[in-house]
């Protein structure tokens, strides 16, 4: 291909670029990972739109990529696929040339790079990946499209992030939870969620996620990690 | 100072004047500013719909043979469903000069594919998959592919496979698909007959060929770049690849017609 313009000149006399055809799309669905104190969950819907029309009720896009590593990539689903593939091609080559486990703090990093890599026709999703870290302690990562990312106790993506999101600031880091009797002095403390505790938030949040967001719906798959693997939970969300 | 890097180290127009882009048969429009580079960036001759969908021990798929120029009705048998390896078809939509360009694609694909004796044979998730890499590489290059396809066949444990992928790279499977106009048209009836997975099981080839046959009865009456000839292909583990091509919409009613008010200059 050959270039048309570098972006810098000062001129305006370049070839113009024909504006018809665009490259992204989105493909709705919503995405949430949370931490807990030895386990991580990261959860997907499984619904895939464009617009109005909804292509399919059951298309996974939460993945388990080896060595416990929970992966998604939520918003345009050809970037997302893309994205996934090739970090589990490298996460091959890792084993092959370093004989060892890739930890979460590395996956994360490694990921940044890879969006990075395409920071000037990027990726256009909202990743996530969970898992433990070398302590064993829960772990979610979360990236901007261009690679931009942090470790948190817990993050949604996607369409209905938005909804969600508050929602999990309240119950998962009490934000705006007081003492009772305390006249709203006197912060509740953090604690770490059970996991059945935290299945059942993120239950809520899809379920009302479903009810409001028209590309949320039909299938939810929880992905668990633990110290003795990945497992998986499906549960159906309403499908109108 | 120019900022412009693409410029730097290069001889400056104001001290030699421009590049001459006769010399060497260089790029003429280089130099043409009105003149933008282009590559596909609109569908010419279109096909429409292509519908598909799973039954219990297989898959049916069918497409019509109308070629169109924008409104005209350009060419009347062109083919779109193409058969691949041993029981898989590629079902496309889109621009027509992009599927000859694909079904070269394919069989350049089967071809390479059978100089090896391996006994592997390319099954339709391969296909697939190989389609979706061509496509997403060639939107990534803002150079589009301009079509929408569906592959069919026989996944890596025997059961039925069907998957949908398009000119941005985007796949997705269920087990009833439809391309276009199709998705709107066909896929609310395709899914009375199959809503989930689990329902596959239930559906024998009669009624999935039924379905399908209503369906490009229903396309015909609404799709105004449609036709009631088409083809349709069944593929089963038991009769492998059935073809079978110039197929008519059979019993046709117009009568709904006579009730769409308000387009026409009939007075309401």
């Amino acid at each position: 291909m050959t270039t048309v313009s570098s972006g810098y000149q000062s001129e305006t006399t370049s070839t113009p670029i024909e504006h018809r055809f665009n490259p992204y799309s989105d493909s709705g669905g919503t995405i949430l990972g949370i931490a807990g104190e030895d386990f991580a969950v990261l959860a997907g819907d499984t619904r895939h739109t464009v617009g109005y029309s909804i292509n399919s009720r059951y298309e996974p896009k939460v993945f388990s990529a080896g060595d416990n590593i929970l992966i998604s990539a939520n918003g345009f689903s050809a970037d997302g696929d893309s994205l996934i593939a090739r970090f589990k091609n490298q996460l091959k080559w890792y084993h092959f040339n370093n004989n060892k486990k890739l930890t979460i703090r590395s996956a994360a990093r490694f990921i940044q790079h890879l969006l990075y890599g395409k920071r000037f026709f990027p990726y256009y999703v909202h990743t996530i990946i969970a898992g433990l870290d070398e302590e064993g302690k829960g772990a979610v990562y979360s990236f901007d499209p261009v690679g931009s990312y942090e470790r948190e106790q817990c993050r949604a993506g996607g369409a209905a992030a938005s909804l969600i999101m508050p929602f999990l600031d309240n119950q998962v880091n009490f934000k705006n939870q007081y003492e009772p009797d305390s006249n709203g002095t006197v912060k509740r403390e953090l604690k770490y969620l059970k996991l059945d505790e935290v299945i059942e938030l993120v239950r809520d949040a899809f379920s009302s996620a479903t009810e409001r967001h028209i590309h949320v719906g039909d299938g939810l798959e929880i992905l668990i990690v633990t110290k003795d693997g990945v497992r998986t939970e499906y549960f159906d969300l309403k499908k109108d | 100072m120019d900022h412009d890097p693409f410029r730097w180290g290069r001889p400056n127009d104001a001290t030699y004047g421009g590049y001459n882009t006769k010399i060497a048969h260089a790029n003429p429009q280089a130099g043409n500013a009105a003149m933008p580079t282009m590559n596909t960036q609109q569908p010419i001759v279109t096909g429409t719909s292509v519908i598909a969908m799973k039954f219990k021990d297989g898959i049916v798929i069918a497409a019509d043979n109308l070629g169109s120029y924008g409104a005209l009705a350009r060419f009347d048998d062109v083919e779109r469903l193409f058969p691949v390896g041993e029981n898989t078809v590629v079902g496309i939509s889109g621009d027509i000069s992009d599927l000859q360009y694909i079904s070269r694609l394919l069989e350049d694909l089967e071809i390479d594919n059978n100089y090896d004796y391996d006994g592997h044979s390319l099954r339709a998730p391969h296909i697939h998959e190989y389609l979706q890499k061509v496509f997403y590489a060639r939107r990534s290059k803002m150079d589009p592919l301009w079509n929408s396809t569906i592959v069919g066949g026989f996944d890596d444990e025997g059961k039925p496979f069907l998957k949908y992928v398009d000119l941005l790279g985007v796949k997705y499977s269920a087990p009833t698909l439809a391309t276009g106009f199709g998705a709107y048209l066909a896929s609310p009836i395709l899914r009375k007959v199959i809503f989930e997975e689990k329902d596959v099981e239930k559906v024998d080839e009669e009624t999935a060929r039924n379905a399908i046959k209503e369906c490009m009865k229903v396309l015909y009456y609404r799709d105004a770049r449609s036709l009631d000839k088409y083809s349709m292909i069944t593929i089963t583990k038991e009769k492998g690849v059935v073809f079978e091509k110039n197929l008519r919409s059979e019993n046709q009613s117009w009568r709904f017609a006579k009730d769409i008010k308000g387009y026409g200059t009939q007075k309401v």
